[in-house]
């Protein structure tokens, strides 16, 4: 493992700056690159990223590493935002997400997503461990942007539950996963349960899909010692025994249904992303947040898999409550 | 009259309600215009231009043909919390247009607005700056819709138009959902955020008036306007800071500068040095400047319009 500084952030009056690191192994070849924390609040994508970083550094003790495999993880670029506790760039509120590819000569924003471009481009694939706009968890899963850049089947490689694939909307346009795809980087988006939380289970699940991927890639084939042998096998990660890429259920975004409140009040939650529901089944309430009476009940309106749930016990009218992935 | 446009119930014993303040001439139907404003909760100089546009078009009513819609809030819940975006969302409301129903509250608003302006003769969506930068009095145009809207921008009493490039990002905005929807729309630019600067509010009634005359909205003459710079990009130079620290201006806002000129410098308040000194690349005006003093590395300082001169 080489820690490797990419660039020094020093933007601000009052603040020491702080570097950015790159963690890289194998070697110098540009095969994967990780993007973990850009926001202030991506406690959990920084964490899986960190998971990340130890992982590597194991397999590439142990000499796992293909000869013409080179990795990247950078676990933090969005160090002034949260050690702060803003998401966003501090000053002005502005996001590095929505700045790519970045303008050297540009804003502050502008000028931090160009230098964390210039460090993330040339690779053959990169993952970004990404998070969403609305408060809630997911189903882990695997994103990729249709920029007509992008081949859906290598997704089902990470092995994951889910595959979405998302027509971009205009403000997608200026994401990292965008232009990663632009400037020929094949890419993707993994998403794990939570944002501003650490959860163990969905990071770790998060960590080894990255992992498989690049096993299924043929990037971690050679010199198997007992101990890499050990830790493929206790990942299900040997040949042959990698999850089938038909376990991967590929789901097109605009298929999600949408499941709305009318009422805004208290939100009480009977069901969490994962679990099956059939059509009918009460799936959260909305109680009157002076009296507790119910105002609304949400039900399920067709069978299939939650994939998204509102987690903010607030909750205005026409939110969504949950995303749900119909059956059929 | 005050109409409801769209609302949606907040959490806790409220509703989000966006709100207009209609006015009908004669023949109510013929012709509509829309003020719209407020998009940012930071950005006020809107507000004096609904609140006094309504005062003298009071006064108009006999004159007037169709009917003046002003919305002076389109994110009410920024405004009455001094925050730029969607309070509790943490996007900005001019990225969520054309807005949906069946996505999150606040594209179901945004959707609701869009489709009550939708078929007006001419929207005007006026915004300040942000907090940071100050802009003399401007229309700005998407590249793609300058052809039908600049004849439009030149009759607002404006003193620059800038015909700016065609950005995709750009496409969730308020005023290029409109377009899209053939409904002319305007975007006015001018003062800083968290301000009202009266004469700016003034010159731009004097431009709405004299629109509303142009499209048969109010029959009698219409005012005199000026005659606005009109520029594309390439014709605007950008100051931005290499260093942070405390900008200290050495021009005014709307100064004519020589290439080379210093505009102002950064200063180290810990070490009582400057950092930078920020010196024009071109002759020409200084139409943004830097409002508030602290800066980071990148920060806008100024905008300069080229080939300007006294």
């Amino acid at each position: 493992m080489r820690r490797v500084k990419l660039f020094t952030i020093d933007a601000l009056p009052y603040r020491q700056p702080i570097p950015v690191y790159g963690y890289r192994f194998g070697s110098r070849k540009k095969t994967l690159a990780v993007m973990g924390a850009i926001r202030g609040d991506e406690v959990q994508q920084m964490y899986t990223a960190a998971r990340l970083v130890r992982k590597f550094s194991e397999l590439e003790a142990a000499g796992t590493f293909a000869p013409d495999c080179g990795v990247m993880v950078v676990p933090c670029a969005g160090q002034f935002s949260m050690n702060v506790s803003k998401r966003f760039w501090p000053l002005d509120n502005t996001d590095i997400n929505r700045m790519f590819p970045g303008y050297g000569a540009g804003e502050t924003t502008q000028r931090l997503a160009d230098r964390l471009f210039t460090a993330l481009q040339g690779y053959k694939w990169g993952i970004h461990l990404a998070s969403f706009y609305l408060p809630g968890d997911f189903v882990p899963h695997v994103r990729i942007v249709d920029t007509g850049y992008q081949d859906n089947e290598e997704g089902l490689d990470f092995g994951l539950p889910y595959l979405v694939i998302r027509k971009p909307h205009p403000y997608d346009t200026t994401t990292l996963n965008y232009n990663w795809q632009v400037w020929e980087t094949r890419t993707f988006s993994v998403y794990s349960r939570t944002t501003d939380r650490i959860d163990e289970e969905s990071a770790e699940m998060a960590a080894d899909s990255v992992l498989r991927f690049l096993a299924k890639k043929g990037m971690l084939p050679h010199k198997r010692p007992e101990s890499v042998l050990r830790f493929l096998t206790e990942k299900g990660m040997l040949d042959g025994e990698f999850p089938e890429g038909s376990k991967t259920k590929t789901v097109k975004e605009e298929k999600l249904v949408n499941i709305h409140n009318k009422a805004g009040g208290i939100l009480i939650r009977y069901h969490h992303p994962a679990d099956f529901v059939r059509e009918g089944n009460l799936l959260a309430e909305i109680i009157d947040p002076y009296t507790t009476d119910v105002q609304e009940r949400i039900c399920a309106p067709a069978d299939g898999t939650l994939f998204f749930a509102h987690h903010a016990q607030l909750i205005a009218g026409h939110s969504i409550v949950f995303r749900l992935i119909p059956e059929r | 009259m005050t109409e409801t446009v769209i609302k949606a119930p907040l959490p806790v014993g409220e509703a989000l309600v966006i709100q207009k303040n209609r006015i009908a001439g004669a023949d109510p139907k013929s012709h509509r215009l829309s003020i719209v404003t407020g998009t940012h909760g930071d950005e006020l100089e809107g507000q004096y231009v609904a609140w006094q546009l309504a005062r003298v078009l009071e006064k108009k009513k006999d004159v007037l043909r169709g009917t003046v819609d002003i919305y002076p809030a389109l994110n009410p819940l920024g405004i009455s919390t001094i925050y730029r975006g969607l309070p509790g969302f943490d996007l900005d409301m001019n990225r969520i247009f054309p807005g949906s129903r069946n996505e999150t509250m606040y594209e179901y608003i945004a959707n609701g607005i869009i489709r009550d302006i939708k078929g007006a003769d001419l929207c005007i969506d006026i915004h300040a700056s942000n907090i940071f930068l100050r802009e003399i009095p401007q229309v700005r145009i998407n590249e793609k819709t300058a052809k039908a809207l600049t004849p439009l921008a030149k009759l607002l009493n404006m003193d620059f138009i800038w015909i700016h490039s065609a950005a995709t990002v750009l496409e969730s905005t308020l005023a290029y959902s409109l377009n899209m929807l053939k409904t002319k729309t305007l975007v006015v630019e001018m003062g800083v955020g968290m301000r009202i600067t009266q004469s700016y509010g003034d010159q731009l009634i004097t431009g709405v008036l004299s629109v509303m005359s142009h499209l048969g909205m109010l029959t009698e003459p219409a005012p005199e306007v000026k005659q606005p710079v009109v520029s594309t990009d390439g014709s605007v130079a950008f100051i931005n800071a290499d260093a942070s620290g405390f900008f200290m201006p050495q021009v005014m806002h709307g100064e004519y500068v020589k290439k080379g000129q210093l505009v102002g410098y950064i200063a180290d308040a810990l070490n009582g040095v400057t950092k930078e000194e920020l010196f024009s690349p071109v002759d020409g005006m200084v139409f943004t400047l830097r409002e508030y003093p602290v800066v980071n590395e990148g920060s806008l300082i100024a905008r300069i319009l080229g080939g300007i001169e006294l």
